[in-house]
């Protein structure tokens, strides 16, 4: 899977609350949402975002809540994917079972805030347009690509059949 | 082999023969948690992949807390979906407002959780059950979702930090002041990924209600679980909780030996001699943001918020009750107290306490999770400063993103109270 996109930048410890406030958490849908996304730290965020486009941050991105929302509400706005330095882990299961795309980067500093990236999911290496520049990363183990590419842990479940259906 | 606690309860609940740290598994959880917020989610998913019967209806449990009593229409929807979900997959513990309480002191409270099980709740704060030697963790709502199908969740198994206190303990400090000074010490992500195992003598003189405050924010430092190795204090607490099967010898029997192995292997351990350690305040706007209570006492405060899964168990009310009897809030000061559950609730209006809260011009609010994360009940304006009990104080955790919140116990909450800033308890008793 490869994605192309211009880049939002975040510091360190983006919390759940800042991605999405609890005052909207009255809805699930992803667009409703997603009109609210970074409201607090980033007050024109979904209106600057252009679908297609990518955050890029620093440690411990999605820590706090449990809240799918906030997935939910980066996809909603329109963020296709997701590089930070470390994420908060059930920030990343959320982002794996919804099929939210992301990669860890230590180097997130060679990003600034509007240039383009490109970024290979499956192969774990981002390529920065501005710079020429490339980055390889760990990627995800099978397991969790498998669920990435099955289009959620649903569907995973589904596939791999189950008596319960 | 030799396995830490969190490992052993892991290792009981898949059917691998050995496990370690890094490791992805298949568990089989014995209790799947969800609320108001995360449950609909849940709910629709489970639906929408086309599944119309949950696995075990006895190990589901379902809360409206976060904005129950509904704060309006929609919220009373959410609410709605878990009832009708309830009913039609006849779940009987489904809590409705009366018997509502706040999740993570209901279910220890009712004895539906216990050392050694395995517990996903889709909320943060589900690592407050580890102060019983369970293995909990906060996960999403599609986690839930697919638990509610076959019951299993996906982990990969995290390696585990020890946290050893040792020393004597000043008056006025509890479980809540030593797992702010923890994440004061390792910050919001240094135990990301990985399992806290709190343990030392301090530990082990610790009351259940102090136990349940540290257990509670250890997702507060990226923790995935805040566990603590049962002994007699717990056995004591789940002896006399709402569900007489909850007994010593049910999870003994389950796993053997329910404590870390003596050369179990720790990524880090920490030893810290914590005598002396004035009550701790976490400033804006994040929980590691810590400070002694002296370094404060200039800060004033608008709002005082005493209550929520870390501290609003009847143990809490009673410490805020002590400061708090026969003296009065400071004039435009606001206190709101809300029990954790209605369990609590009762207690305190048949102790008294109730009546000293009221008597000092503070509020006594129904059991929920309104205030902690700015849903209703007490919701901060701009400029508006707040020194609550509850676990967070991200920006805008409690209203405005131009609100500052403080976190500390209940007695330096009580104390600042009645002068209107943070104060030490000392000062005022």
């Amino acid at each position: 899977m490869i994605i192309k996109g211009k880049v939002h930048k975040f510091g360190n410890d983006i919390n759940t609350d800042d991605i999405i406030s609890a005052k909207y958490l009255i809805s699930t849908d992803a667009k409703e949402l997603g009109s609210h996304c970074m409201e607090a730290i980033s007050p024109d965020f979904s209106k600057k975002v252009v679908s297609g486009d990518i955050i890029v941050a620093g440690n411990n991105f999605g820590c706090g809540s449990s809240r799918e929302h906030a997935p939910l509400a980066l996809k909603g706005c329109g963020i296709q994917a997701v590089i930070a330095k470390s994420f908060a882990a059930i920030f990343f299961r959320n982002a794996i079972n919804i099929g939210l795309p992301f990669l860890e980067l230590d180097i997130v500093d060679k990003i600034n805030d509007g240039y383009v990236v490109e970024i290979d999911i499956s192969r774990g290496i981002i390529k920065n347009l501005n710079t020429n520049e490339t980055y390889n990363t760990q990627g995800f183990p099978k397991f969790l690509q498998e669920i990435v590419e099955d289009g959620g842990l649903m569907n995973y479940i589904k596939k791999r059949g189950n008596k319960n259906v | 082999m030799s396995y830490t606690i969190a490992e052993k309860i892991l290792l009981a609940h898949t059917k691998n023969k050995d496990i370690k740290p890094g490791e992805f598994i298949e568990a089989s959880v014995d209790v799947a948690l969800g609320n108001d917020i995360t449950a609909p989610i849940a709910i629709q998913e489970f639906k929408k992949a086309g599944f119309s019967k949950v696995f075990d209806k006895n190990k589901i449990i379902l809360v409206p807390d976060h904005f129950a009593p509904a704060k309006d229409s929609r919220s009373a929807n959410q609410c709605k979906i878990l009832s009708e979900f309830a009913k039609e997959q006849k779940i009987k513990n489904y809590f409705e407002v009366g018997c509502m309480g706040i999740e993570h002191a209901l279910l220890p409270e009712m004895g539906l959780v216990g050392p050694g099980d395995l517990i996903i709740g889709a909320d943060s704060h589900t690592c407050t059950y580890g102060a019983l030697g369970a293995y909990s963790t906060g996960i999403g709502s599609t986690d839930l979702a697919r638990a509610y199908v076959d019951g299993k969740i996906w982990l990969k198994v995290p390696p585990t930090i020890k946290f050893n206190f040792s020393g004597k303990l000043n008056k006025w400090v509890g479980g809540k002041d030593l797992i702010l000074f923890t994440i004061g010490n390792i910050g919001v992500d240094g135990a990301l990924y990985k399992v806290m195992e709190f343990s030392g003598p301090v530990i082990r003189k610790l009351s259940m209600d102090d136990r349940f405050a540290m257990s509670n924010m250890a997702i507060e430092a990226g923790g995935r679980a805040g566990i603590i190795e049962p002994d007699e204090i717990t056995l004591e607490y789940i002896s006399k909780t709402k569900n007489p099967k909850l007994k010593a010898k049910d999870f003994k029997s389950k796993i053997k030996d329910l404590k870390s192995d003596k050369d179990a292997k720790y990524d880090k351990i920490y030893e810290w001699d914590v005598t002396g350690l004035e009550p701790q305040v976490a400033c804006p706007h994040l929980p590691s943001n810590v400070k002694g209570v002296s370094a404060l006492k200039n800060v004033k405060v608008d709002q005082v918020v005493i209550g929520s899964c870390t501290n609003g168990r009847i143990s809490d009310l009673r410490i805020a009750a002590k400061i708090l009897k026969g003296r009065k809030v400071m004039f435009g000061v606001k206190l709101i107290i809300f029990p954790a559950t209605q369990k609590i609730y009762l207690e305190a209006v048949k102790e008294g306490l109730a009546e000293i809260f009221v008597k000092a011009g503070g509020i006594f609010e129904t059991p929920t999770c309104g205030p902690c994360l700015g849903g209703h009940m007490g919701i901060l304006t701009d400029a508006e400063t707040c020194i609550a009990t509850t676990n967070r104080n991200f920006l805008g955790r409690m209203g405005s993103p131009k609100s500052f919140v403080y976190l500390s116990n209940p007695a330096v909450a009580a104390a600042s109270a009645i002068t209107g800033r943070i104060t030490h308890p000392e000062e005022v008793i």
